[in-house]
């Protein structure tokens, strides 16, 4: 099979292709462009953001690819780190994807800054208390540590390096992720975060978005270069994907419960699980039904061990209910007004005690939409001048190489 | 020779003279304010001797009254407009029990933290406690991120979502950065209290005091210790500035 596949579009005689794939990112991301520059010289006052609303649609867009840009690493890590050759095969591609997916994340947020033409303060002044500014650190030497990982997989030279460095790119998206999570962990005030849950629980998720992302970017290369998926390869896909999946169900019910037991955070569940209105609906409807059940589902259908398309759609979905987790988790969290003064009803002309409104305006769509853009022009472009089309030389997916 | 020494003393003479003269005009008016002023030099520099604080008394805050919302206002060159997206440093709050429907009213502004949360979590170090207490942002590096905003539990920050113009010269504020308020450090660093304290007194309803905490001699110190007074989310331990009686 290997000595059929295309390495990239030219060889397969798919240049078109490639161009017009090239133009709709850069369409989109001329839009992003446009957006930005229409806010930069307006500011947010275009935004549907607010101050009570602080953070909207693009930090929805940029956490979601943060998240799944760590967890995307995963795949190359159990290469790697488990020594499994089914993974090892893809190691190349889930590190290219980690190091785009993380870059249109950090691009969306960055050109969402109040000031974003200060970007070099950001990186020149830390207050290391700040789990922001850990974050910066983490993201920085997540690009260093990943980009050494995928030089030691392409340079024979420098393949002593691959398990020392995959280990420490391991260890590494762990603490970032854990980073990530504590974005809002640290969040003391506000009855929707302020839990160490987050740190793991993001780390799941991260593992569930991570996974669906590559599934979806692998899907997308064999139908370009006519390639089936092994079928035992799809089946080791699926059932980790189908692990990843139940296991943020896991951490989220675990959330919820904890929340359920605590007097004071009654108001906030009751409002998240059942009055919420948009929130409530993403949250049962986009997190847990599309993005939870319905990919279990599909699955464990019987035909699912045969048919790519059906891990295909449950990856689609994953990202989707991943996406709504996120407006739950970021949006839905600052909806819920601050209580101030537990047992009193609260109100002022700053909009206190009420559930804060917020419909983000078409420029901040336009600029939210601008990482996977992002994402998508430096993946196609690396696609097609690299080697990264995961090859299966194996028929036993099992079978492991240096086992720790 | 001895002719051209002279003329060269005189050119020396003339320079000291219009030296001296420039430095006069230059330098006077500096010591004549400084002297008016009263206040340290601003490389004196804050002091932890200090803690700036304020104590509200909700049983005079009247219904109704917005007289320390409109000095802020006024101060500190804000619009006065109260959209979702406009800043409000001071906001009048009314607060209802929900089972005893006893109502209060105060003034919610920024509550001046020993330890506060929008400095712990600010990435640049913009956000920033000065030694004696005052809780301000630091506009040269703030980035926008308004991770701050959502760290603060009294939602006293605002973001500056448009372009501003005329703007007060001694309170610089800019679109894409946050800002709350400064207990009028301008005022403050003269000796002089909050515009808000001020337009209270004025009002007649003194509900709102303004002093140095650390000072056992200063009004709000010795109120303090005779009446019980409330912190706003005591549990998380802030050790707010700003104290509230009569809730």
């Amino acid at each position: 099979m290997a000595n059929n596949i295309c390495l990239n579009q030219k060889e397969c005689g798919k240049s078109t292709g490639f161009w017009l794939l090239l133009t709709l990112g850069g369409l989109v991301m001329l839009g992003t462009l446009s957006a930005f520059f229409f806010l930069e010289h307006h500011g947010h006052i275009k935004t549907g953001m607010t101050n009570q609303i602080v953070w909207g649609l693009p930090h929805v867009f940029a956490v979601f690819l943060i998240v799944a840009a760590s967890g995307v690493l995963n795949v190359a890590s159990i290469g790697s780190v488990f020594g499994k050759k089914m993974y090892k095969a893809r190691a190349r591609l889930s590190a290219l994807l980690a190091l785009t997916i993380l870059s249109g994340g950090l691009a969306v947020l960055v050109l969402d800054l109040g000031r974003p033409d200060r970007l070099i303060v950001a990186m020149t002044y830390y207050n290391f208390k700040s789990i922001f500014a850990l974050n910066m650190i983490f993201y920085n030497g997540f690009f260093a540590i990943v980009g050494l990982y995928l030089l030691t997989m392409m340079d024979r030279k420098l393949k002593p390096w691959y398990k020392p460095i995959g280990m420490l790119a391991f260890l590494w998206r762990l603490a970032l992720t854990t980073a990530t999570g504590s974005i809002f962990g640290f969040l003391v005030a506000r009855a929707g975060y302020n839990s160490a849950l987050y740190a793991p629980m993001f780390i799941i998720y991260s593992f569930a978005y991570g996974l669906a992302c590559f599934i979806v970017v692998q899907a997308a290369m064999y139908k370009w270069n006519d390639i089936e998926i092994d079928e035992a390869v799809l089946c080791r896909l699926k059932n980790l994907l189908a692990t990843f999946v139940a296991a943020a169900l896991y951490f989220t019910a675990v959330l919820h419960l904890t929340n359920l037991y605590f007097a004071k955070q009654w108001d906030f569940e009751r409002f998240l699980l059942s009055d919420g209105g948009i929130y409530t609906l993403l949250f049962w409807g986009g997190q847990v039904m599309l993005g939870g059940f319905l990919p279990l589902l599909l699955i464990f259908s019987p035909g699912a061990r045969k048919q790519p398309a059906i891990l295909l759609i449950a990856a689609l979905l994953v990202i989707i209910g991943g996406h709504a987790q996120m407006y739950v988790t970021i949006v839905g969290g600052q909806a819920f007004p601050l209580d101030m003064f537990p047992g009193y009803a609260e109100s002022s002309s700053f909009f206190d005690g009420v559930v804060h409104a917020y419909s983000p305006s078409v420029w901040e769509m336009m600029l939210a939409v601008g990482g996977i853009a992002t994402t998508f022009l430096i993946t196609t472009v690396a696609v097609r001048v690299l080697k990264f089309l995961p090859e299966d030389e194996i028929k036993d997916p099992s079978s492991t190489v240096g086992q720790h | 020779m001895s002719e051209s020494m002279n003329s060269k003393l005189e050119d020396r003479r003339d320079f000291l003279k219009a030296s001296a003269l420039v430095a006069g005009v230059a330098v006077g008016p500096g010591v004549l304010f400084y002297g008016i002023a009263h206040s340290r030099s601003p490389e004196e520099g804050a002091s932890s001797k200090q803690r700036w604080g304020m104590l509200i008394d909700t049983t005079k805050c009247a219904v109704g009254c917005n007289d320390c919302v409109t000095a802020c206002n006024t101060e500190n060159g804000l619009s006065g407009k109260t959209g979702e997206q406009d800043s409000q440093w001071i906001r009048k709050l009314n607060i209802k029990h929900l089972q005893t429907g006893v109502e209060h009213n105060l003034p919610m502004l920024c509550q001046h933290c020993e330890n506060p949360p929008c400095v712990d979590v600010c990435p640049t170090g913009a956000s920033m406690k000065r030694a004696d207490g005052i809780v301000l942002v630091d506009r040269h590096i703030c980035i926008g991120c308004r991770y701050c905003m959502m760290a603060c539990p009294y939602k006293a920050r605002s973001f500056v979502h448009e372009p501003l113009t005329e703007q007060n010269p001694e309170v610089p504020r800019g679109k894409g950065c946050v800002e709350s308020c400064t207990f009028c450090v301008q005022r403050v660093d003269r000796d002089e209290t909050p515009a808000c304290v001020e337009a209270c007194t004025a009002s007649g309803h003194q509900a709102m005091l303004f002093g140095d905490l650390n000072n056992p001699e200063s009004d709000i110190a010795k109120a303090m210790k005779t009446v019980a007074t409330t912190e706003v989310r005591a549990d998380l331990g802030l050790n707010t500035g700003v104290r509230y009686q009569g809730i």
